[in-house]
């Protein structure tokens, strides 16, 4: 359906910095009150007042901890989860079995030796994920910051875990927090995010990430031959190496290139001007470019295309993809057909593909090669069937009727006929084949 | 298909009751804030609200002028400024950022941040940090639950996947929990629930220890049974191409809070049009869960029907066509709109997906999800790779690679891992980080050396201990077993058997007969077997963390075979896509029941991978 105020809509998605006065309008104030009642009669919706006042409440604070009505509910409370179920209740259910209750080591008595909070960890997590008044300033020692910890993370309660971890970050030296934090996966993983979103990433080998940030090339570059000896994967420095060379090289090509269209010297940046910067561009976009720009040059230069093969350990097949496209766009269908022509040692030619050239065919057809063009690769594929069915979807007629002629198949020839313009040349072909061939 | 509803289905309960507790709660937030002030409001809470209140609403409240966030100095002359945002860090360090310059500048003046679904501490620590806790004061505007159709509600919440699946980070469990709550206090009481996935188990927790600090509430359940699931539980599912209606607008135009932008080559004017995609377009409603290639006979079918419709008038006295002018000309006129609003829309799908190889990308797919020819798909996938076409697509053929082949061979990976840095840029090696990490796209033999990822880690502790994290994270890039499922669960059809898709058997429908979805499979098993029994090898394989709960002796409603029993509302999180929908309305049809999709946000192929980049500034 039509959404049914358009000029709404229309603010809705326009509104930049223009600001919006509206005018008045008649309301609906009955209805307001109706639901406000019905949003005030479903609890914790809405969230009222702090409840200190509470007695239930209160009677934690200020109690000692490990004095009677404490353990009492304590027990009570571990009776509860051990699965005794009350009416209309649903089971607890252990949410973390690779994550052994205490895993600090410290068992919950350590919790009674003389330690005086006005909450319970576990009482200080629940209080903040209701959102009640707490106090984390009383988990001084090592062992009860840690008791903290692990009683937020058994809640499950990320943004309480956080919370912690906040408090743990601002009071504990980097040193003590990291190696308590190795053994606490899910508290590590909590942690490297929060950091991550405040930006705090000197910690962390998210300088290669860092490059992003950095505008000018130059500076770009340096930084990259920095990250250089990071400690990465064989593999994965091998990509930043790359990644480094990639770069410094752009750097050169672009600026030979923007002196040398400026100057009007080459025919190619004249016919075909450049529509961007190749800096900061995949190895691949920068062989396009240098096969459309730079073909034929010796692979002495960097921005040959034999020298990116080479740098870059390109596959024949991707190679051949990207020339074939580049040369393809320029319309040189000499260079497109050399790509193809191998010559054995007795001098023959003949074409050959990494790739089916049904492949070939799409690519050439989707660069507008023209018929006569195509219809030459569209030969070269295999399969019959496969040949034929280009050959009707892009009207290379010559193929189509010289296979149903290969093929002797002059119904075919006949139903063919009835397809062509009457009278073309194509029509008279088929009109000559029929008519000489022997019933 | 929409004739086929089994006459006994229930009811499903009005949501719209959340739209309204959700505008009445900001509202009365506004209210808190009494005067004239200036509103900014985060992009992506826009389409919500747009879908709850409008411009009138919150101009009745004291707003004067609204603003979208947009981190960038403000030009309000406001004297009390309202910021409706969700808890991000970003967010906050530009109201921080805003308050501090009017400080400088010696401007007073009284702001409110109103955080939505809820706050975070983490945002709270930032205002106290910059020296403005107490200056700005903050709310929660309890906004958990959208409701996007009669069985659709989004918690709007598409950062769920990334934030709890690669980060590790817990933050939204609670939220879950709470929306969960917040069905269950004005639909329920639930009776059973099961589930399956980690996230799901603790915020099953989350749900029962809020459902144990708030009163109970005697009330006639409207929904009976809840299935909570993990999106990493089946990430097959949403990586694969789309092709019943709506998951296929969705794909291709991307259907936003229930809303779609058809450009002009649908509409065939020069204009774009923006509809609303649900049950109350008749048309749509029709058409939405078919397979595309049924949609075009059935659209024109359609079509011939209206001009039946209309060539009634001729041979029609004055007094037959005041009638008919009165009666029905309006409806004919509004379903001819629709009607060539989406023959248009699938005219234009028709054209792109011819022009992309549709058919060839997906007999790649099934040969996938078959385990058959895997040395030509990979063949595929690096020509497509080669070829430089679309970088999410290739991203999405090697996660389904890896993800049906229980990884890829080492010498596959790094050949086509090289290609694809070649191809779309070195940066993606961050990109491979986070598809590691979280096992969508893996080495076969788990590898010794350490990833960017890990070394990050490595470098935050020391090179001692960088070791243990290494298997600590390994450990989380689970496998897949997707072929075992397959077989046990029987979601891959034998595919010599022709598939009827006018007449679909099973759910496998919803992708071309080659494959029934993992989750929805496991949805159907559960509730025919009444939990997990028999199912246990699959759960296995599955890592475990599969629950089935049922409320106490004294709910005793739980054996009555009341409507709410058959009313199950399925919990996605990490999202869930239009296709699954389609796959349970389906299910429904089939067994009586009435399925309720809630799910953190929409997802599709495009938008699950595209949050695990990371190559922008």
């Amino acid at each position: 359906m039509i959404r049914g105020k358009p000029d709404e809509d229309e603010y809705w998605n326009s509104s930049k910095f223009k600001a919006f006065t509206f005018d008045d309008e008649d309301d609906d104030f009955t209805r307001l009150k109706e639901s406000k009642r019905a949003v005030n009669s479903i609890r914790s919706l809405v969230e009222e007042e702090d409840e200190e006042d509470d007695v239930e409440k209160v009677s934690w604070s200020g109690e000692p901890v490990g004095s009677i009505s404490w353990s009492v509910k304590e027990t009570a409370s571990s009776i509860r989860s051990t699965g005794e179920v009350r009416d209309q209740s649903f089971p607890k259910i252990n949410t973390a079995p690779s994550l052994p209750k205490n895993s600090s080591g410290y068992s919950l008595s350590s919790l009674f030796k003389g330690t005086t909070h006005d909450w319970t960890p576990e009482e200080t997590v629940k209080r903040m994920q209701q959102g009640k008044v707490y106090s984390l300033e009383k988990f001084r020692s090592l062992q009860d910051k840690l008791l903290l910890l692990d009683e937020a993370v058994n809640a499950h309660d990320g943004n309480v875990i956080t919370a912690v971890l906040i408090y743990l970050k601002k009071s504990l030296s980097k040193e003590n927090l990291f190696r308590e934090l190795i053994t606490r996966e899910i508290a590590l993983r909590h942690y490297i995010h929060f950091l991550k979103e405040i930006e705090e990433q000197k910690l962390l080998l998210m300088q290669y990430r860092d490059h992003l940030n950095i505008r000018d090339e130059n500076k770009r570059r340096d930084f990259l031959k920095s990250c250089l000896s990071l400690p990465f994967s064989p593999d994965d420095a091998t990509h930043v190496q790359d990644h480094y060379t990639l770069l410094e090289r752009q750097i050169i090509i672009e600026a030979n290139d923007k002196q040398v269209e400026s100057s009007g010297q080459a025919d190619i940046f004249k016919k075909y001007p450049r529509k961007a910067s190749i800096l900061n561009m995949p190895i691949i976009t920068t062989l396009y470019y240098s096969c459309f720009y730079h073909y034929g040059e010796s692979d002495g230069t960097y921005s040959s295309p034999a020298n990116i093969r080479k740098t870059f350990r390109i596959s024949d097949k991707q190679f051949l993809l990207t020339c074939l496209g580049a040369r393809a766009k320029l319309k040189a269908w000499f260079d497109v057909d050399a790509l193809f022509t191998t010559k054995n040692w007795l001098g023959y030619t003949k074409k050959r593909s990494p790739i089916g050239f049904h492949r070939i065919v799409d690519i050439l057809q989707k660069n507008n090669a023209p018929v006569q063009v195509l219809q030459e690769y569209v030969n070269l594929v295999e399969d019959a069937e496969q040949k034929i069915s280009l050959a009707q979807k892009y009207k290379c007629h010559d193929v189509i009727i010289n296979t149903y002629r290969d093929l002797k198949d002059r119904q075919q020839l006949i139903v063919y006929r009835g397809k062509v313009e009457r009278g073309s040349s194509e029509y008279r072909k088929i009109e000559e084949i029929l008519s000489n061939s022997v019933r | 298909m929409a004739h086929s509803v089994r006459r006994d289905a229930p009811e499903l309960p009005d949501f719209s009751l959340l739209k309204r507790l959700a505008r009445d709660q900001l509202i009365y937030l506004l209210e808190q804030l009494p005067g004239r002030k200036d509103l900014f409001i985060e992009a992506d809470l826009m389409s919500p609200l747009d879908r709850i209140a409008n411009v009138t609403t919150l101009k009745q409240h004291d707003v004067d002028k609204l603003y979208k966030v947009e981190y960038k100095p403000i030009v309000s002359t406001s004297d009390q400024l309202c910021f409706l945002i969700r808890p991000r860090i970003k967010t906050v360090k530009w109201i921080c950022d805003v308050v501090n310059a009017d400080k400088a500048f010696g401007r007073f003046r009284r702001y409110k941040i109103i955080f939505s679904p809820q706050k975070f501490y983490s945002c709270e620590n930032l205002l106290e940090e910059q020296g403005i806790f107490g200056d700005v004061t903050t709310d929660e505007w309890s906004f958990y639950l959208l409701p996007l159709d009669d069985d659709i509600i989004s918690l709007e919440l598409p950062e769920f996947f990334r934030d709890n699946f690669l980060e590790g980070d817990q933050r939204w469990v609670r939220t879950a929990g709470s929306a969960l709550h917040l069905l269950h206090s004005v639909y329920g009481p639930f009776s059973k629930l099961y589930g399956i996935g980690r996230c799901s188990k603790m915020a099953y927790e989350s749900w029962r220890e809020q459902v144990e600090e708030g009163e109970q509430r005697a009330r006639q359940a409207e929904i009976g049974n809840v299935f909570l699931i993990d999106r990493d539980v089946d990430l097959v599912t949403p990586l694969c191409s789309q092709v019943v209606y709506e998951g296929l607008v969705d794909d291709i135009f991307r259907i936003k809070c229930g809303c779609v932008e058809f450009g002009p080559d649908v509409t065939s004017s020069d204009k774009s049009i923006k509809v609303m995609l649900n049950s109350q377009d008749k048309v749509f409603n029709e058409i939405r869960n078919e397979h595309f290639s049924q949609v075009f006979g059935f659209l024109s079918q359609k079509a011939r029907n209206l001009q039946t419709a209309y060539d009634k008038r001729s041979g029609m006295d004055i007094k037959q066509m005041k009638t008919f002018v009165s009666e029905e000309l309006k409806g004919l006129k509004q379903e001819h709109r629709l009607l060539s609003l989406h023959i248009g829309a699938s005219e234009s799908m028709m054209k792109r997906k011819t022009k992309q190889d549709f058919q060839e990308l997906l007999k790649t797919e099934h040969s996938l999800l078959e385990g058959f020819e895997i040395r030509e798909c990979i063949s595929y996938i690096e020509e497509h790779i080669n070829r430089q076409v679309s970088m999410v697509e290739s991203m999405r053929l090697l996660c389904l690679l890896s993800l049906t082949e229980n990884g890829l061979l080492p010498k596959d990976y790094r050949s086509l891992k090289a290609q694809f840095l070649q191809s779309y840029g070195i940066d993606h090696l961050l990109t491979f980080s986070n598809l590691k990490q979280l096992g969508l796209l893996v080495e076969q033999q788990p590898g010794e050396t350490l990833t960017v990822m890990e070394s990050r880690v490595g470098k935050l502790v020391n090179d001692k201990t960088a070791g243990k994290l290494t298997d600590a994270f390994s450990s989380l890039a689970k496998k897949s077993n997707f072929r075992a499922l397959g077989r046990r669960l029987n979601l891959v059809p034998k595919s010599d058997e022709e598939y009827d898709l006018r007449v679909p058997r099973d759910m496998a429908y919803i992708f071309s007969g080659a494959y029934i979805p993992l989750s929805c499979k496991l949805i159907e098993q559960v509730l025919e077997r009444d939990g997990w029994t028999g199912l246990e090898e699959v759960t296995r394989m599955l890592n475990g963390h599969e629950f089935a709960v049922t409320a106490g002796s004294n709910g005793s409603d739980a054996r009555v075979k009341t409507d709410s029993q058959r009313i199950i509302l399925v919990m996605f999180l990490g999202g869930c896509t239009f296709s699954e929908i389609s796959a349970l309305r389906f299910l429904g049809r089939e067994k009586g029941l009435k399925f309720i999709v809630v799910t953190t946000a929409i997802t599709n192929s495009a938008r699950l991978l595209e949050s695990m980049l990371d190559n922008h500034a």
